[in-house]
């Protein structure tokens, strides 16, 4: 198999993630469209690991794997809050912040 | 070689319409089932890559746990179930000149950068070399991400509770 076939899938995949945290109104589905992109990048580290050879990438995954369960954890949390704060969860008028 | 390339194609149609129906469907539900559809089907690559542990743990940890507690969340933020036309903004089509000019550069420079290099699969990896991987050299990243999981847990139970 050739090493590009995989990263062009990691990098669609990423690129469809990216349109999702854009696109995106609502807080649970911008969370998982983190996670799709997380995923583009462990199927590349898994890629690379594999080309080269070596346990490296599959150990770099499981750590992106483990922080990946960490942030959505959190992520979850946070929105849980908005969610009793503001009784939606849209991001567009989670606008505090803005000036 | 052949069998693996057909394996890889289906897989690989599977996984970019489940993630294209993700980021456009209007039913919060389904998008957790494709979500979980594509990181099945990542779990497949990882074992086409001959990563059986790193397969089985994307099946655990991601299909059995994140999926779940998206599931949830979904659950008690009390979104739309059914049908729901709101879930999109008004950038759509900004985010997908953006997001088509990013897959545009990551293809030219991935083409340029390892036009035909192919992944040759000469030593096997056993689960057994990964662990010593982490125990021996990476361990204390390793150690650092548990105290990491500790402080998630302890902050998203502070953050959620209800007092």
């Amino acid at each position: 198999m050739m090493l590009n076939q995989f990263l062009m899938l990691a990098a669609v995949l990423f690129c469809i993630g990216v349109y999702g945290v854009l696109a995106r109104k609502n807080a649970v589905l911008v969370l998982m469209s983190i996670e799709l992109m997380l995923n583009a990048v462990n199927i590349n580290l898994i890629a690379f690991g594999a080309f080269r050879d070596n346990v490296i990438g599959q150990v770099f995954s499981l750590f992106v794997i483990a922080i990946a369960a960490a942030e959505v954890g959190i992520g979850l949390a946070i929105v849980l809050l908005i969610f009793r704060n503001r009784a939606n969860i849209d991001l567009d008028q989670a606008d505090l912040m803005k000036g | 070689m052949v069998a693996e390339n057909i394996a890889f194609y289906l897989m690989a149609a599977a996984m970019v319409g489940a993630a294209v129906r993700l980021v456009t469907t209007k039913n919060v539900v389904r998008a957790a089932l494709f979500l979980a559809i594509v990181l099945g089907a990542t779990a497949g690559m990882f074992i086409l890559l001959a990563a059986e542990f790193v397969a089985w743990v994307q099946v655990l940890v991601y299909i059995g746990a994140v999926v779940v507690l998206l599931l949830f969340g979904v659950m008690l933020t009390r979104a739309p179930i059914g049908k729901e036309s709101a879930l999109d903004n008004d950038n759509r089509w900004t985010a997908a000149v953006v997001s088509v000019f990013l897959l545009g550069a990551l293809a030219t420079m991935l083409s340029d950068a390892f036009g035909s290099q192919e992944i040759s699969f000469g030593r096997i990896q056993r689960t057994a070399d990964v662990s010593d991987a982490i125990f021996g050299t990476y361990v204390i990243p390793f150690e650092v991400a548990s105290v990491l999981l500790l402080a998630a847990l302890v902050g998203a139970v502070a953050l959620a509770r209800r007092d």
